[in-house]
């Protein structure tokens, strides 16, 4: 392998990435969006829950329960609402996605000790958001009941609906989203950007005429890797920076560390991405694979979004094939819990030898001759 | 042949195309007589392709006028389309459809009146000599028949005028003459056929030419007067060392341009007188031999060079 | 470079191609071809599309591996190591090969780099490029703004950037603009001039008249492997040029005569192919004459290549 040769092909395809708009787009602007996408806009906190309540005790007891929901910050009690036949309409009609029913007995029971009820009725077509308002709603409950054991009043917990407590540690999901976000950025790069190189030279006959000469495949895998890892990194550097500056995520582990994993990782995905590319041939046919190989599973089955532990059976056992899982381990010890190289021997190991199996699969599968 | 007192069946009036700074097609402005061939001469990128899509009603002009059969291309372009044929540069017929179901395709395309539908389909048949083929896949047929059936399937509806876009690139040369007889056919019966190459030889079977390069007619006339309008006399040397001839011949003040033709050097004149002793001279001085020298007719090619470096020098990239 | 009859070549070929086949799937594209091209040679491949040119060439670069058969560049099997060929060889691709979003100037670096041209020499090398291809005021153009001739000599200078000794063209100067195709000629035959071997492939049957040797081909099959003025002598006791007003006419006549194999258009000429030329020309005149038509000349006359690969063809059938 001749250095001077690895070298000119990585200068040029620096000058075409250099000249054109949409690469460039796809390299910097697009991760960008995303890291602003999801830190600022979108959220899995629930504000502002719109409510109806209905008290038909009004008594301190249940002037208090309503208290200690006001008092949270996340319910809006601005609908009104006259009879129980109402509740119907007003979520049909969208009005109120959480109707708080206080029966006339709440407080005498309260007051003799016996259990009492409150009915929470909740708009499950947003099921995320349900579940999560389900969740404040028992938490504020049981809250209160302990307050009331603690003030000599035994009260059970009268919610009897299905909640699933969502995984939030500090209940910002910014700080689990943007770390994630760094593999799936890493993935956009792999995905787009490498799987087009090698495809567009068939298309476009360079290949053709590249293959004429005495470059060697390592040689072309290579040289056309190194700019893409000098973006990825690059990309790396600003989600860390932005993360931390504009977004207070908080960053508790080594940058090295990061950086080194996420070279390996970086690696792996590019080489996967070219490994597309070479056996693609055409443009169009190495997006989609691209897409469906690399992008999907790092959004979907990585972690990113929906956590794994709450997938079906089969798809968890997927989710071990997607090197993102790992990479996410990674970011979010890092960032979160600032953790070490000796926690992440395993992931640190799997992250190399994702590198290794993707430049192979890179470098073996690409031909230089004409199908 | 050609009717000089009819209408003429094709006008351009200073059609121009951009494509933002880029001018494809630079204020071009001719006629084509009813029954004529007529040929539009020049390499890729002359403009050929632009100036047919702009007649034939498939790309707008950003500027100048024209008209096709009577009708405006610029207010009439669907209309256009029912009188003409035309076979592009880029194949037109479906490799996956058998012969006869291209032919069925083409007909119903170009509404040929039902009752006319069976002697056509034979006719066009005939003509490319698919004979017994019909069913025969079109992606299967050597390059020569498909250029043949793809030209039937054209005039399926014997339009008045016919648009060919390089209809022979590539084609083996006795396919190409029997195309060409099948054009000659065409004419015979009173079709305009407006036919664009790059092929200096097949100029050669056009009644008119127009010479295109870079977007600019640079000529317009008969193969024979163009030929004949070469005023630069030229000869043909036989030396020594051809490469190292041109080179030496270069500056020598009879000489226009020099340049190699298979074995020989072509030379291009100012004018004949003491030309040949000139160059004898020049070449002895440079250690090479003139063996032997004649004048030669110009070709299409000769008058092409000539014209471009009357017009305005080399191309500038 | 003297014409003439061809001269035996004592050095062992350069370029050996024996029994060269390539399938792709049913289709024989390349079948069993054999030839020799002697080292400094200017070779020709002849033919239409679908002859096989492209592809007998892509394997001969050692980017398309042969199915069967072989090809010896050198001493370098291309069978056995397509990568061994490609230091001593330059290929140009049919379609325009180099990176339309880099510079003239940056293409050809590229590919010096990839060559391990050392650093001092480009200077010196770049220079005698740019002289030949007139590229040097367009070196900081980006390769796609290039018109075609200008594309295909900035093609055909990153080939020799690196001095190959054996340089492989495939339709180097198709559509391209007359101009722009003398100067590539020019550098070609100045390369043949410096000993490199040069194998062209053209569809054009007027170039087939420059090389030293043609190999016709028509779809994958060797027609013939000699010299141009070989294969010409051959046919030439049969071609009679005959000049008639109106020339159409008279051809469609002449085409219905016994004697008469095959007539054409040649520019206001016939090419009339007949058993015996001289037996036949009193015939071809008289039937003339008897329609009313006055030769203006009729004589034996060197046929084209046209007719050469045209009588071929038929032949092979």
């Amino acid at each position: 392998m001749n250095f001077w040769r690895l070298w000119a092909i990585a200068r040029k395809e620096v000058i075409q990435l250099r000249r054109d708009t949409r690469s460039l787009v796809l390299a910097f602007l697009l991760p960008l969006l995303l890291l602003l996408l999801f830190g600022y806009a979108i959220s899995f906190d629930v504000r502002n829950v719109r409510t109806a309540l209905l008290d038909q005790d009004n008594s301190a007891q249940s002037r208090q329960l309503i208290d200690a929901f006001r008092a949270s910050g996340y319910f809006e009690f601005s609908t009104p609402i006259a009879r129980t036949s109402d509740i119907g309409s007003l979520l049909d009609h969208g009005k109120a996605q959480l109707v708080l029913v206080i029966p006339p007995d709440f407080g005498r029971k309260l007051g003799s000790g016996q259990t009492a009820q409150v009915q929470a009725v909740v708009d499950g077509s947003d099921a995320n958001s349900a579940t999560i308002v389900l969740a404040y709603t028992r938490a504020i409950a049981q809250t209160y009941s302990l307050k009331a054991q603690l003030d000599g009043r035994i009260v059970q917990r009268p919610i009897t609906a299905e909640s699933r407590v969502w995984y939030n540690e500090e209940l910002t999901s910014r700080n689990m989203i943007v770390p994630g976000l760094i593999a799936v950025i890493m993935m956009i790069v792999a995905a787009m950007l490498t799987s087009l190189t090698i495809a567009r030279e068939w298309e476009r006959g360079t290949m053709e005429q590249l293959a004429a000469t005495p470059v060697t495949r390592a040689e072309v895998v290579l040289g056309k890797l190194l700019p893409y890892i000098a973006i990825g990194l690059a990309d790396v550097v600003m989600c860390v920076v932005l993360g931390v500056w504009l977004f207070g995520v908080p960053f508790h582990g080594s940058v090295w560390l990061l950086m080194a994993l996420s070279t390996s990782f970086l690696i792996g995905a590019l080489g996967l991405g070219i490994f597309i590319s070479a056996v693609a041939r055409s443009q169009l046919l190495a997006t989609q694979m691209a897409m469906i190989l690399t992008f999907l599973p790092a959004f979907l089955l990585s972690g990113f979004m929906y956590a794994i532990d709450v997938m079906p059976k089969a798809l968890q056992l997927l989710t071990y094939l997607v090197p993102a899982r790992y990479f996410l381990v990674v970011t979010r010890g890092i960032f979160l819990k600032g953790v070490g190289a000796d926690v992440l021997r395993v992931q640190g190991l799997l992250m190399i030898g994702f590198a290794v199996i993707g430049l192979a699969l890179a470098i073996f599968v690409f031909r230089k001759e004409i199908r | 042949m050609t009717q000089a007192h009819a209408a003429p069946a094709v006008v351009a009036d200073k059609l121009r195309r951009t494509y933002g700074d880029f001018v494809a097609v630079d204020d071009v402005s001719f006629e084509v007589a009813q029954g004529e061939i007529f040929g539009f001469l020049g390499p890729n990128g002359a403009g050929k392709t632009t100036t047919i899509k702009m007649l034939a009603g498939l790309l707008l002009p950003t500027a100048g006028r024209g008209s096709v059969a009577g009708l405006d291309i610029l207010t009439q372009s669907e209309a256009i389309k029912h009188r003409i044929g035309y076979m592009s540069q880029l194949f037109s017929l479906y490799a996956d459809l058998t012969v006869n179901e291209n032919i069925a395709f083409f007909s119903g395309l170009y509404n040929v009146p039902r009752d006319k539908r069976a002697a056509r389909h034979d006719w066009a048949v005939q003509m490319a000599g698919l004979a017994d083929q019909g069913k025969r896949l079109t992606g299967q047929l050597p390059l020569g028949l498909k250029q043949r059936l793809a030209l039937g399937c054209a005039v399926l509806h014997e339009p008045k005028i016919l648009f060919l876009d390089e209809p022979t690139s590539g084609v083996d040369p006795l396919s190409r003459r029997r195309f060409w007889d099948l054009i000659d056919a065409l004419t015979q019966q009173g079709t305009t056929v407006f036919v664009s190459t790059h092929y200096m030889e097949e100029a050669e079977y056009c009644h008119r030419l127009a010479l295109m390069n870079r977007g600019a007619l640079v000529a317009l006339d008969t193969p024979q007067r163009l030929r004949a309008g070469v005023r630069e006399p030229l000869l043909e040397l036989h030396t020594s060392d051809g490469p190292r001839a041109v080179e030496a011949l270069k500056g020598l003040p009879q000489v226009v341009e020099t340049s190699m033709f298979g074995r020989s050097v072509h030379v291009a004149l100012h004018q004949l007188e003491g030309a040949v002793e000139a160059i004898a001279a020049r070449l002895a001085e440079r250690g090479l031999a003139l063996t032997a020298s004649k004048p030669i007719p110009p070709s299409l090619e000769d008058a092409f060079v000539s014209l471009v470096r009357a017009a305005g020098g080399a191309p500038t990239g | 470079m003297t014409a003439g009859a061809p001269v035996a070549v004592p050095a062992p070929p350069v370029i050996r191609v024996d029994g060269l086949t390539r399938r792709f799937g049913d289709v024989t594209a390349v079948d069993a071809l054999s030839f020799n091209v002697a080292g400094g040679e200017l070779f020709g491949l002849v033919g239409p599309d679908g002859a096989g040119k492209t592809t007998t060439l892509r394997m001969l670069a050692g980017v398309l591996r042969p199915t069967a058969g072989d090809a010896i560049l050198g001493d370098v099997s291309v069978a056995r190591d397509p990568e061994g060929v490609k230091h001593e060889i330059a290929y140009m691709s049919q379609r325009f090969g180099l990176y339309a979003d880099l510079t003239v100037l940056e293409n050809l670096d590229f590919y010096a780099d990839l060559y391990l041209v050392p650093k001092r020499e480009r200077a010196a090398r770049l220079e005698r490029l740019f002289h030949f291809s007139n590229l040097a005021p367009f070196k900081d153009r980006l390769a796609g703004k290039l018109s075609g001739g200008m594309k295909q000599k900035l093609g055909l200078s990153c080939a020799l950037i690196h001095q190959p000794k054996i340089l492989l063209l495939d339709e180097p100067t198709f559509g391209v603009d007359p101009i722009s195709r003398r100067d590539l000629w020019l550098i070609v035959h100045d390369m043949v001039a410096q000993g490199v071997t040069v194998v062209v492939s053209t569809a054009y049957m007027d170039e087939a008249e420059r090389f030293d040797r043609v190999a016709l081909l028509f779809e994958g099959r060797l027609l013939a492997v000699e010299s141009p003025q070989a294969l010409q002598d051959a046919l030439g006791g049969e071609v009679l040029v005959v000049q008639v007003e109106p020339a159409r006419a008279a051809r469609d006549l002449l085409r219905r005569h016994p004697r008469v194999k095959r007539a054409a258009l040649f520019g206001d000429k016939l090419h009339v192919t007949v058993a015996s030329a001289a037996d036949d020309a009193p015939l071809v005149e008289q039937a003339l004459r008897d329609a009313g038509l006055v030769p203006g000349s009729i004589a034996a006359e060197p046929p084209s290549m046209e007719d050469v690969f045209i009588e071929r063809m038929t032949e092979a059938a």
